[in-house]
């Protein structure tokens, strides 16, 4: 089912948690409401199910106004952050409730929730009570419960929050594919930018009510649309410039932007992975220190400290990181290839300059 | 398990012997009083009609205490704990007084509203409703003593019955109806169980308020507490004893049941058998 939301607004009191928010989902998308806690997106989710009203906006669901549709009649599953089971009831009839109260024919009844008993990898705890359950296992039976009556729209709020790292990575995963097999239109709200990505279709950054930024994984990642998503989503260097002759100078990097007037403040922005380190003090022409190397695994993260004290991190992979034999506090040569001027705060949307194509080589100011 | 530490022995030394000198140790020898004449004599002693007369009141009287205060107390506590009001911190507080005040005053003030010398008494009277010294007057009495009970162990209940367990009822079709009856009343059942059965044991005791205002007329307003009393006075400790420990079996019975009711789901005696659907596995 395809959801759309126009010019929606919510007023706490005098607090405007969701300002002015349109956007739409697909029939079968799975999209990620992404932000930090406060911005908004779980009132948005709410509000889409019914369980709180919006001071201005509509809702329609497959062109539908159901503003004024309670929210027993939406035809929405609601998963919630803590689960929310009936504490009194069986596994077995948490799923059955939203069936029993829809008077669905008892044989019938029994038939689907040990279809999805089955689909969940719960059939074997049917007759457990909730807390009797793993974190886990009690998220499972809140997308079973959930699903049970064949809603049209599946939304979760915070769906891996309550749980541990290693149950969230295989709970992300059994969701993508429970989502490629269902095909139900589905929405889930996370402050977590990794989870976003991995999972969603497409992402739809919030930020103070706002809507910043709506796109696939890649597009938020790559061409962030506004300063706070370029600062949200992954890891940025973010420098301070005063545009001088056509080019932003920090310290002895000189970035080219002719498109700028004179005196104008921009920032500039570039990911770890486009600073190039090398312990060659010849092979780049920007001299620097190394200040710290993290481990993360697949790469390694270096800290670096250039001659005029600007901090920068690069990013390297492994295979690279060892042809390098560095040590901490050694000096080093680095180059910046790829750069973007950020979208300035106020002016949400306004691209300022394209990101430099990837393949256009080394470049160095 | 722990391993057994001195101080854990210890503890559990103190706790079983403390059990036992206060309330185990009382209630043996109360029990071997009453049976010391053999069983048909303890039979016989709560078959007097006076003493079976009183049993029956008590129980009369203790059932519709607790149904009324059930009812009320449950929608005492939904009031405190979801609503807002003005003055709700206060009567929040008040809840307890019927704990701190000699029931004897609770007896008085009863006595002092409803009695023929008071306004509302006489109003009452000539509209041909006698409250003291009649039923009505037991029943307000035993109310007062006991109605902190159910609000006191529902309220916590409902304090932990987390909201979204109705909205997620409401996204699945329940309306507020539905929801009231199959999320928040079972959900706050342990609390409520709880308040009804010690409601009722208590009612069943209760004697300094009672004494007061039901007129202790044999057969009539006689409750049991009442009539132990006046057996004692009256040198029969015997029949003092025997419906004595009556009655404390009956309230015994009702704390092992309640004890069973109110243990976590799964564990607990089945108050509403959930039926399992069971299906035929699906043929491969």
């Amino acid at each position: 089912m395809k959801i759309e939301i126009r010019h929606l607004s919510k007023r706490f009191g005098t607090v405007e948690a969701v300002s002015d928010v349109s956007f739409a989902v697909e029939e079968g998308e799975l999209l990620g409401l992404l932000g930090p806690s406060g911005s908004g997106k779980t009132t948005v989710l709410r509000i889409i199910a019914g369980l709180e009203t919006p001071s201005t906006g509509d809702i329609l669901i497959d062109s539908v106004r159901v503003n004024d549709l309670p929210a027993q009649r939406r035809n929405i599953g609601f998963v919630f952050q803590h689960y929310a089971l009936f504490k009194h009831l069986t596994v077995f009839h948490n799923v059955a409730f939203g069936l029993k109260i829809k008077k669905w024919r008892r044989a019938e009844m029994a038939q689907r929730v040990s279809d999805l008993l089955r689909l969940m990898g719960l059939e074997a705890l049917a007759d457990r009570y909730p807390h009797q359950l793993s974190g886990g296992q009690r998220q499972r039976v809140a997308i079973a419960r959930a699903l049970a009556p064949k809603p049209s729209v599946l939304l979760l709020d915070e769906p891996f929050g309550a749980v541990d790292a290693k149950v969230r990575q295989e709970l992300r995963e059994w969701l993508i594919r429970l989502h490629d097999d269902l095909n139900v239109t589905s929405l889930f709200v996370t402050h977590d930018q990794e989870e976003a990505m991995e999972v969603s279709d497409r992402i739809i950054v919030f930020a103070k009510g706002h809507l910043e930024q709506i796109g696939s994984p890649a597009d938020v990642y790559e061409e962030p649309a506004t300063e706070f998503v370029a600062r949200f989503i992954g890891s940025m260097n973010i420098l301070e410039a005063k545009v001088t002759n056509g080019k932003a100078k920090v310290g002895s990097m000189e970035f080219p932007v002719s498109e700028f007037p004179d005196g104008q403040q921009v920032q500039v922005g570039f990911r770890p992975y486009y600073v190039k380190v090398s312990e060659d003090p010849a092979r780049f022409r920007q001299q620097a220190r190394l200040r710290h190397v993290y481990f993360l695994g697949v790469a390694y993260r270096l800290e670096i400290e250039t001659d005029d004290g600007v901090i920068l991190r690069s990013r390297m992979n492994k295979e690279e990181y060892r042809q390098c034999k560095f040590e901490v506090g050694q000096p080093v040569s680095y180059a910046i290839t790829h750069f973007r001027i950020l979208p300035q705060e106020g002016k949400p949307g306004a691209f300022l300059q394209p990101p430099q194509p990837p393949e256009s080589g080394p470049f160095t100011p | 398990m722990k391993p057994d530490t001195l101080a854990g022995l210890a503890l559990r030394s103190a706790a079983v012997g403390y059990v036992l000198c206060l309330v185990l140790l009382p209630l043996l020898v109360i029990g071997k009083q009453s049976l010391a004449g053999g069983l048909a004599s303890f039979l016989e002693d709560i078959r007097q009609p006076q003493a079976a007369a009183a049993i029956v009141l008590t129980l009369e009287m203790a059932l519709v205490t607790t149904m009324i205060n059930a009812v009320f107390g449950t929608l005492s506590a939904l009031a405190l704990v979801r609503y807002e009001f003005p003055g709700r911190w206060f009567l929040n507080a008040v809840v307890d007084l019927p704990f701190a005040i000699p029931t004897l005053v609770a007896g008085l003030m009863i006595a002092a509203i409803y009695g023929t010398t008071s306004p509302f008494g006489a109003w009452l009277q000539q509209g041909g409703i006698a409250v003291l010294y009649n039923t009505p007057g037991i029943v307000l009495a035993m109310l007062f003593v006991t109605m902190p009970f159910t609000i006191r162990a529902v309220q916590p209940v409902l304090m932990e019955l987390e909201r979204e367990q109705e909205e997620a009822a409401y996204t699945l079709g329940a309306g507020r109806w539905a929801t009231f009856w199959k999320v928040i009343v079972p959900g706050m059942l342990p609390g409520l169980l709880t308040g009804v059965f010690l409601t009722f044991v208590r009612a069943l005791g209760e004697f300094g308020s009672v004494v007061i205002v039901a007129g202790n007329i044999p057969m009539k307003t006689q409750v049991a507490p009442v009539y132990v009393y006046g057996e004692i006075e009256s040198y029969n400790p015997r029949g003092a004893t025997s419906v004595s420990v009556l009655i404390l079996l009956i309230s015994f019975v009702a704390l092992v049941i309640m004890e069973r009711l109110t243990r976590p789901p799964g564990e607990r005696l089945p108050i509403f058998v959930q039926r399992r659907l069971t299906v035929e596995p699906l043929s491969r």
